[in-house]
């Protein structure tokens, strides 16, 4: 479903930086993966050139049949907006809308009536353990439950791929781990395939696979086995 | 569904960040409303006026199909015979009209002497249901009046109207009042002859209706018979002599409307300033909507979406407002706004609602327009980097280039000298509003290079807003754009009122030399003085000289209201002192044609210059004068022309005068000479006035001319320092997190405070002066340019300094305050929520 081929990135500047070197993975469909890697190493770009949010120096992102890079930036939205879910490390719900407003906002971009936007979103937050707070305000919520409601969003639109930049790095370890199987499941439960970046190797474990991204480019990673190491 | 209806969804999910911050949507909205609610009412009480205006003009001139006008002065009897006789018409009828002085009244009646006959033959309808009422005029000495002037002399039927005709009072008997909708305005109907005999204009008329024959061409009778009416008087359609009186005010209407359009304009900005920090506020979540799958158009057209609903509600608020500043106008100010035009009328407020929807769609586009920039880099930003903190400074970071301002502000300044089109200062509106924008697209890298610049150890609070200013120049020009658009507007309106007053002070100083003044009765063409009049007042005692002035109106071109011509004895030695002259040509040449010296006015209008010889229509005949001099006369506004008294009684032989100037012996009581001249007979019709009485009575008619403009001025100053606190206000608002964040380090409550108030400050006093040196420039425009154009004024540059001063001030105030007020605001969230607040 998804396929990664030779991809590279870097950023101009006084000091041009390569971030991303010759870097290539396949992920199937229902495939759930972990990418970790130091701080500053590209993961976050990784996501970005994925999502078609950068675009790459060279290399290719084939994604369902779609070369991202043969595509123009109205293509590449319509392709996010249709079949990608994102979930970010600063939850990013809208402050002024509620949850089910916030939650059913992928579901208005597609311009799908009102009332089954507000039957979805209920369901939805209902799945993330969020049932009849549907009225309520995102300050009236913790962190843990924000990144909940992240989850519910970004799997209203049932994508085929739900991308996660650092989904428990503002969450304390309970939240994390409540969150991370929250993802695991939904994802899994909507038969997608997930990538989730991290540099928590308790999170990466709640992954299928775990590549560690380097300079070297991205190598698969086995956590018991560098643990027994 | 369609992109329409998703576009709708998000435009209320976005409107409904309003929610929180109320305030702001609300000074976009009033900035809009303002704008159109101004606009609009000026519009809707000029149309009113004119409307109602036209319509008394048509009222009297019934259904002829053209109208032969011989102005004030008139042509002989016998020409009426002339045209009668002539086979294209198929009715003439004679008219005579004057304003009349009545007694105890300041303000002229106007006298329609008709034959009735004749007049009901051209006009069947002329008084509606009480047309019988028309014959009652035949009666000895009769006058039928209008409602209106019934209800202003507070005369009734059988009451008697004097009249002053030279100076002496004329009985005239209300024979008959007319209904309320027979006669517009202030009339009184007598008969023909009555008005020959009794005004003293026997064996001449000024007016003539002409009815065709049925398939005569009308353009063609007109150009024949034309040719056969004396010097000085016009034959047009009726309606043509309407719209020239509706041309009387279109210069003032149409400056209304253009500082209408710049309380708009505030608005306008008002909308951007708005939007642009709402889009900088708000760039991380227009982020996620990109990520999420709205497309830049998409995007753009969320954030234009937002700005029409702004527009929406400001241009609805507006219209709303713009009936009732119209109705209350109207009922308190006068038709005229202030001008002096449509004396008498008394309208009701009509319905203009093709109008009202114009200054609907141009509040909402003020609103579009407004939004556009902050649309297009919402739309343009990248979304991943915008996903991240600290990103908001990439905003505007395009505005930043310098050469659209200044290439804005050449063609700004070389539109300033384009001419005047159709007798408007487009070109100079035009150029305002190039300098204003260029100007404000400069503001940014202004305060790059500024702030940049201000080093050096400072307490820690000043140096932290230094930093903040240096650091975010994006939010600071956006915060200076608001500024120096509405300060400078401020200054420069100041600056031309300023400049006009004083001016207008200085000229009455130099037109009123002499002791003491009188005239007849004002826009009166009944009262005169004879010559046996003028012997009586010179040779009242403590007078040491009287100079005597016939004025009158004359028609140079028929598409233009009258000139006045001032026939006054004139001395070479004295001239420069008598007459504020602008130019003139220094020593008179002898011989034909006599000497003329012409106002600004007439030499704008009519394209004369020093040298120019021009014909001025006397008394039938065309007079030749060669322009001597040009001078300076805010008095009449279409234009005024001083001739030697001496060569207009040879040319006309009316030595009757109008106009006195009297200089009293040394010692002599001014109120002694005032008695004596009111004791002479006929001197109770007199307004006799000293100097200090004109030059305060004038400057009086000065603010009350520019009442409507001080009130439209006090709105745009209103709306931009409303607009100034809302966008310093909201930057503060925004930076919560950061506050909380300098809390955690360890500044006070009272750092943080002083260092917003040291921001808002150094905001303030570089937009306002920047504020002071654009609103110069822009006065330079409205002085050279818009008024000379408009209203063909010259005069010279005043500065305010003591307003300009209070208004620097009060700006610099009003930021420091503001930021103060926000700060509070701002930190009443307490630093650890604040810290954790997630946008």
């Amino acid at each position: 479903m998804l396929s990664v081929r030779a991809l590279t990135k870097s950023f101009p500047g006084p000091r041009p930086r390569t971030v991303l070197a010759d870097v290539s993975f396949d992920l199937a469909a229902g495939e759930y993966i972990a990418i970790m890697g130091e701080s500053g190493v590209g993961k976050s770009t990784l996501l970005n050139l994925i999502a078609g949010l950068e675009p790459s120096d060279g290399g290719t992102v084939l994604f369902d049949g779609d070369d991202l890079g043969a595509l123009d930036d109205d293509r590449l939205t319509l392709i996010r907006r249709d079949k990608m879910g994102f979930v970010f490390q600063a939850f990013h719900v809208l402050p002024h809308l509620t949850l089910e407003q916030n939650v059913a906002l992928p579901l208005v971009l597609r311009g799908r009536p009102g009332s089954e936007c507000a039957q979805r979103a209920r369901r939805a937050l209902a799945e993330v353990g969020l049932a009849g707070r549907e009225p309520s305000w995102p300050r009236e919520l913790s962190g843990g439950e924000l990144q909940r409601v992240a989850i519910a969003r970004a799997l209203i639109g049932e994508p085929k791929l739900v991308l996660a930049d650092e989904p428990t790095g503002n969450l304390d370890p309970d939240n994390a781990t409540l969150v991370l199987d929250l993802l695991r499941s939904r994802i899994r439960a909507r038969g997608a395939a997930g990538i989730l970046v991290t540099h928590s190797r308790v999170a990466a474990s709640s992954a299928d696979k775990v590549f560690m991204l380097g300079r070297a480019g991205l190598r698969p990673l086995a956590l018991g086995a560098e643990a027994e190491e | 569904m369609s992109a329409f209806a998703v576009l709708a969804r998000l435009t209320g999910l976005a409107v409904a960040h309003h929610r929180d911050h109320p305030g702001r949507l609300l000074t976009s909205v009033l900035g809009i409303a303002l704008g159109v609610g101004l606009g609009l009412a000026v519009h809707l009480v000029n149309r009113t006026a004119v409307n109602e205006f036209t319509l008394a003009v048509r009222n009297v001139a019934g259904e002829a199909d053209l109208q032969a006008w011989g102005g004030r002065a008139g042509f002989p009897e016998s020409t009426f015979a002339e045209i009668a006789r002539l086979p294209q018409v198929a009715v003439a009828s004679p008219v005579i009209e004057a304003d009349v002085a009545v007694a105890g009244r300041e303000e002229p009646l106007k006298v329609l002497g008709i034959d009735p006959f004749r007049a009901l033959v051209i006009q069947p309808g002329l008084l509606g249901a009480a047309t019988g009422e028309a014959f009652k005029v035949l009666e000895p000495d009769a006058v039928v009046l209008s409602a209106s002037a019934s209800a202003w002399l507070r005369a009734r039927e059988g009451d008697v109207v004097e009249i002053v005709v030279g100076l002496e009072r004329v009985p005239m008997h209300v024979v008959s009042v007319l209904p309320e909708d027979a006669l517009r305005g202030r009339v009184a109907l007598t008969d023909v002859g009555t008005a020959q005999w009794r005004l003293a204009r026997l064996g001449s008329l000024n007016r003539i209706d002409l009815r065709l024959r049925p398939g005569v061409d009308v353009e063609t009778a007109r150009r024949s018979i034309a040719g056969r009416l004396p010097p000085g008087t016009s034959l047009e359609p009726p309606q043509a002599r309407a719209e020239t009186s509706a041309n009387l005010s279109r210069s003032y209407r149409v400056n209304l409307n253009v500082l209408a359009l710049v309380a708009l304009f505030t608005g306008g900005f008002l909308v951007f300033s708005t939007q642009a920090l709402e889009a900088t506020r708000r760039r991380t979540e227009h982020a996620l909507l990109r990520v999420l799958g709205l497309t830049r158009r998409g995007l753009l057209a969320l954030v234009l979406a937002e700005g029409v609903v702004l527009g929406i509600l400001g241009s609805a608020l507006g219209v709303a407002l713009a009936y009732l500043l119209a109705w209350g106008a109207l009922t308190f100010v006068g038709a005229d706004l202030g001008a002096g035009h449509f004396r008498g009328v008394k309208p009701d407020l009509q319905p203009a609602p093709i109008a009202a929807m114009v200054f609907f769609l141009i509040g909402i586009a003020v609103a579009v327009v407004g939004s556009f920039l902050p649309a297009l880099d919402a739309a343009q930003s990248a979304p991943a980097p915008a996903l991240k903190a600290g990103d908001q400074e990439r905003a505007f970071a395009r505005v930043r280039k310098v050469w659209p301002g200044v290439a804005l502000a050449t063609a700004g300044a070389g539109a300033a000298f384009a001419p005047p089109v159709a007798g408007i200062p487009v070109f100079g509106y035009a150029s305002i509003a190039l300098l204003l924008i260029g100007a404000v697209l400069l503001m940014p890298r202004l305060a790059s290079f500024i702030f940049e610049r201000l080093d050096g150890n400072r307490a820690v609070p000043v140096e932290l807003a230094l930093a903040q200013l240096r650091g975010a120049p994006g939010q600071a020009a956006v915060s200076l754009a608001a500024i120096v658009a509405s300060f400078s507007l401020m200054v420069a309106m100041a600056i031309m009122v300023a400049s006009f007053r004083q001016s207008v002070a200085d000229w009455l100083d130099s037109v009123l030399p002499a002791d003491l003044y009188f005239r007849t009765p004002l826009g009166s063409d009944s009262v005169s003085l004879a010559p046996q009049d003028e012997a009586r007042l010179a040779e009242l005692p403590g007078i040491a000289r009287a100079e005597f002035t016939r004025n009158l109106r004359v028609i140079l071109d028929p598409a233009r209201p009258p000139v006045v011509v001032l026939a006054r004895p004139l001395r070479a030695a004295d001239l420069s002192r008598t007459l504020p002259l602008v130019r003139d040509v220094g020593t008179l040449q002898e011989g034909t044609p006599p000497p003329a010296w012409v106002s600004e006015a007439v030499a704008d209008i009519y394209r004369l210059d020093l040298g120019s010889v021009f014909e001025l229509p006397l008394a039938g005949s065309r007079a030749k004068f060669r322009v001597a001099g040009i001078w300076r006369d805010y008095a009449r506004m279409h234009g005024a022309i001083v001739i030697e008294r001496e060569t207009y009684i040879g040319i006309t032989g009316d030595r009757s005068a109008n106009d006195v100037a009297m200089w009293l012996v040394p010692g002599t009581s001014v109120a002694a000479v005032k008695e004596a001249i009111r004791a002479l007979p006929g001197g109770d019709v007199l307004q006799i006035a000293d100097p200090g009485e004109i030059r305060s009575v004038s400057l009086k008619v000065f603010d009350r001319s520019f009442a409507v403009t001080y009130a439209l001025e006090a709105v745009a100053v209103l709306v931009g320092l409303f607009g100034l606190s809302s966008s310093l206000g909201a930057i503060v608002l925004a930076r919560r997190r950061e506050f909380g964040m300098l809390r955690h380090v360890g500044m006070t409550r009272r750092q943080i405070v002083a260092m917003l108030c040291a921001e808002g400050t150094l905001l303030a006093v570089l937009g306002a002066v920047a504020g002071l040196a654009l609103g110069w420039v822009i006065s330079l425009v409205l002085i050279h340019v818009v008024n000379r154009q408009s209203f063909h004024w010259g005069m010279e540059m005043h500065l305010p300094w003591l307003f300009l001063l209070a208004l620097t001030l009060l700006l610099v105030a009003l930021a420091a305050l503001t930021a103060y007020v926000s700060g509070r605001e701002a930190m009443s969230v307490g630093a650890v929520r604040a810290v954790r607040e997630d946008w």
